[in-house]
């Protein structure tokens, strides 16, 4: 099933007319109404005039996740204020956050690449769908929220989290589709077992799950699909590009499809920056085509994918891509809030106004994200009174949920016990299988 | 004429007081009282021993966790109720106790209990004008 037949279905050439023609029209913006971009482009000896080709793209310099900090929050935008009506963020402090900006035009984009998505699984406006992303500054929310609304499915805000409401609202609302991170469907699973034998999923009208927000594997799939009795398809997206709906899994469930009228996508080798060939394994670069607030010009997502073209039974002729498993920097998605591990040194340090000695250790428990913080009790932190320590660890674990949205378990633990290889400490622990 | 106490970080978990112990015990450090406040993953291992600020370096060296606190000892009738009446009088005057826990040794007929207060200076003024007596880092010591 298509939203949008005429694109998801286009002819290669034609896609790559239509391609050039937005991808002029993007740099010129991004040229003509940022000041950081025109410099950027100035330095690189770059100016967009010089796009005869696609290929000539790569004249073009990137757009970094550092870019976007140093320009927090508006510096970015390409569009006066007035005409933005909508801001996502990442999590963090003041020099380590980023934001993106939507005009009207780009909210109705946003919400119409993820009805493409939602169709793709099966979705109509006769579905209940059921968004259990969390709403607000997290793009999964709003972004399922109005895609499933566009295609004029009954949509449920319910937001993450409150497990027993989320089956109560399954049963009774006849929810068919629900969209939520893979790891709270196996939790959802888990509960299920544990505190509702008596609940049969089977017996509900649920068929489908949107699932994204975090890498996944197809031995995830296999498991949510036989513990849930639904068809599990893979939505991806970044908040820099959009946010979820950039590429999406269709009934083949082998590989995504990129929306590439939207956004167009190479893949570079990440430590040379080159491009490299379609088929080989690298970094996915994103340049959007439409976009108005915040135009994304070669921006790197740091995320380890694969390209390639074939014939998909789907009959969609986008270009598809293989799902994430891996970074090319240390990015940690946790519970699908990005996470940093600087960002977690900069809540500790802004904690005490020393530097202790940290590891992450992050684990699966109920299917679900469990974050331990490690921090060796330096002599400045320690009190000979337990009410102190105590206290210092209730602060620690407040300050992570406030500035990043994580709730982790701190632990003390004594000096020179976190392991350093080569003098430098490992800063994180990934027991995670996934 | 505070006592110093010596207290250590320690985690919850096998050998690691073991670990503490012997490095006083190859510095021939004595000790000569000592209590464990614990939590779920960490406990705090507070001593009185014979030479505290040589006890704090060889621990500090040994990337141990450690720090000096002034506490009081007092001397207290070992009696019943006697314990009750010191309290007494610390409830009285509004003087917070932290933690406290007793001497091993008796001196003479009179237990002696260590108090950490939040207001160590508040709390000698109220102890000797009840009249009790106050022990000496240097007796404890016993040189």
């Amino acid at each position: 099933m298509y939203f949008n037949k005429e694109y998801e279905t286009m002819p290669l050439k034609k896609m790559r007319r239509l391609q050039l023609e937005r991808l002029r029209w993007s740099v010129k913006h991004a040229y003509n109404n940022n000041p950081f971009y025109r410099k950027k482009f100035d330095d690189a000896g770059f100016h967009p005039d010089q796009i005869k080709s696609l290929d000539d793209m790569r004249r073009i310099p990137f757009l970094t996740k550092q870019d976007m900090r140093d320009n927090y929050p508006y510096g970015l935008f390409a569009v006066p204020l007035e005409k933005i009506i909508r801001v996502h963020s990442s999590s963090g402090t003041t020099g380590n956050a980023t934001v993106v900006g939507y005009t009207k035009n780009d909210v109705e984009i946003f919400a119409e690449v993820v009805a493409r998505c939602l169709a793709a699984y099966g979705a109509t406006d006769k579905d209940v769908v059921q968004v259990a992303y969390g709403y607000g500054l997290f793009t999964g929310g709003l972004g399922l929220h109005y895609g499933a609304e566009k295609i004029g499915a009954l949509t449920v805000p319910i937001s993450g989290g409150n497990t027993e409401r989320q089956l109560m609202l399954i049963k009774d609302f006849g929810t068919t589709l629900l969209a939520c991170t893979p790891s709270y469907a196996l939790n959802i699973a888990d509960y299920i077992e544990k505190k509702r034998p008596d609940y049969d999923m089977r017996a509900t009208k649920l068929r489908a799950g949107a699932l994204g927000a975090e890498p996944w594997s197809e031995n995830m799939r296999r498991e949510i699909e036989a513990r849930l009795g639904i068809d599990a398809f893979d939505i991806y997206g970044l908040s820099e590009i959009i946010g979820p709906g950039v590429s999406c899994e269709c009934s083949a469930k082998s590989g995504l499809h990129v929306h590439e009228d939207h956004f167009y996508v190479e893949i570079i080798d990440p430590e040379t920056g080159d491009v490299l060939p379609e088929g080989e394994k690298g970094e996915i670069v994103y340049t959007t085509l439409t976009k108005e607030a915040f135009p994304g010009i070669r921006y790197r997502s740091r995320d380890i994918t694969r390209l390639y073209r074939e014939p998909c039974s789907c009959g969609r002729t986008l270009v598809k891509m293989e799902k994430v498993t891996g970074r090319s920097d240390d990015m940690l998605i946790i519970r699908g809030v990005n996470v940093f591990p600087s960002q977690i040194e900069q809540v500790l340090m802004d904690i005490e106004g020393t530097e202790p000695h940290y590891q992450i250790i992050l684990d699966r428990k109920a299917s679900l994200d469990d974050v331990e913080i490690t921090v060796e009790v330096s002599e400045k932190l320690f009190s000979d009174e337990v009410k102190v320590l105590d206290d210092l660890r209730k602060r620690i674990a407040d300050r992570f949920r406030s500035v990043l949205g994580i709730s982790a378990k701190i632990t003390l633990v004594e000096p020179m016990t976190i392991a350093r290889s080569e003098g430098k400490a490992v800063r994180v622990i990934d027991k995670r299988k996934i | 004429m505070n006592v110093t106490q010596l207290s250590v970080f320690m985690e919850n978990k096998p050998g690691h007081l073991q670990h503490v112990l012997k490095i006083l015990a190859d510095a021939n450090i004595n000790i000569i009282t000592l209590t464990i406040a614990e939590s779920s993953d960490f406990g705090i291992l507070r001593m009185i021993v014979n030479d505290p600020p040589r006890a704090k370096k060889i621990l500090h060296d040994a990337s141990i966790t450690c720090s000096t606190t002034d506490v009081l000892a007092i001397e207290i009738d070992d009696k019943p109720g006697a314990l009750l009446r010191a309290i007494d009088t610390f409830a009285r005057r509004s003087l917070n106790i932290e933690y406290m826990y007793a001497f091993t040794e008796k001196r003479g007929d009179k237990a002696v209990m260590i108090f950490r207060f939040d207001d160590i200076e508040s709390a000698k003024k109220a102890l000797s004008e009840e009249g009790y007596g106050i022990v000496k880092n240097i007796d404890i010591i016993g040189e």
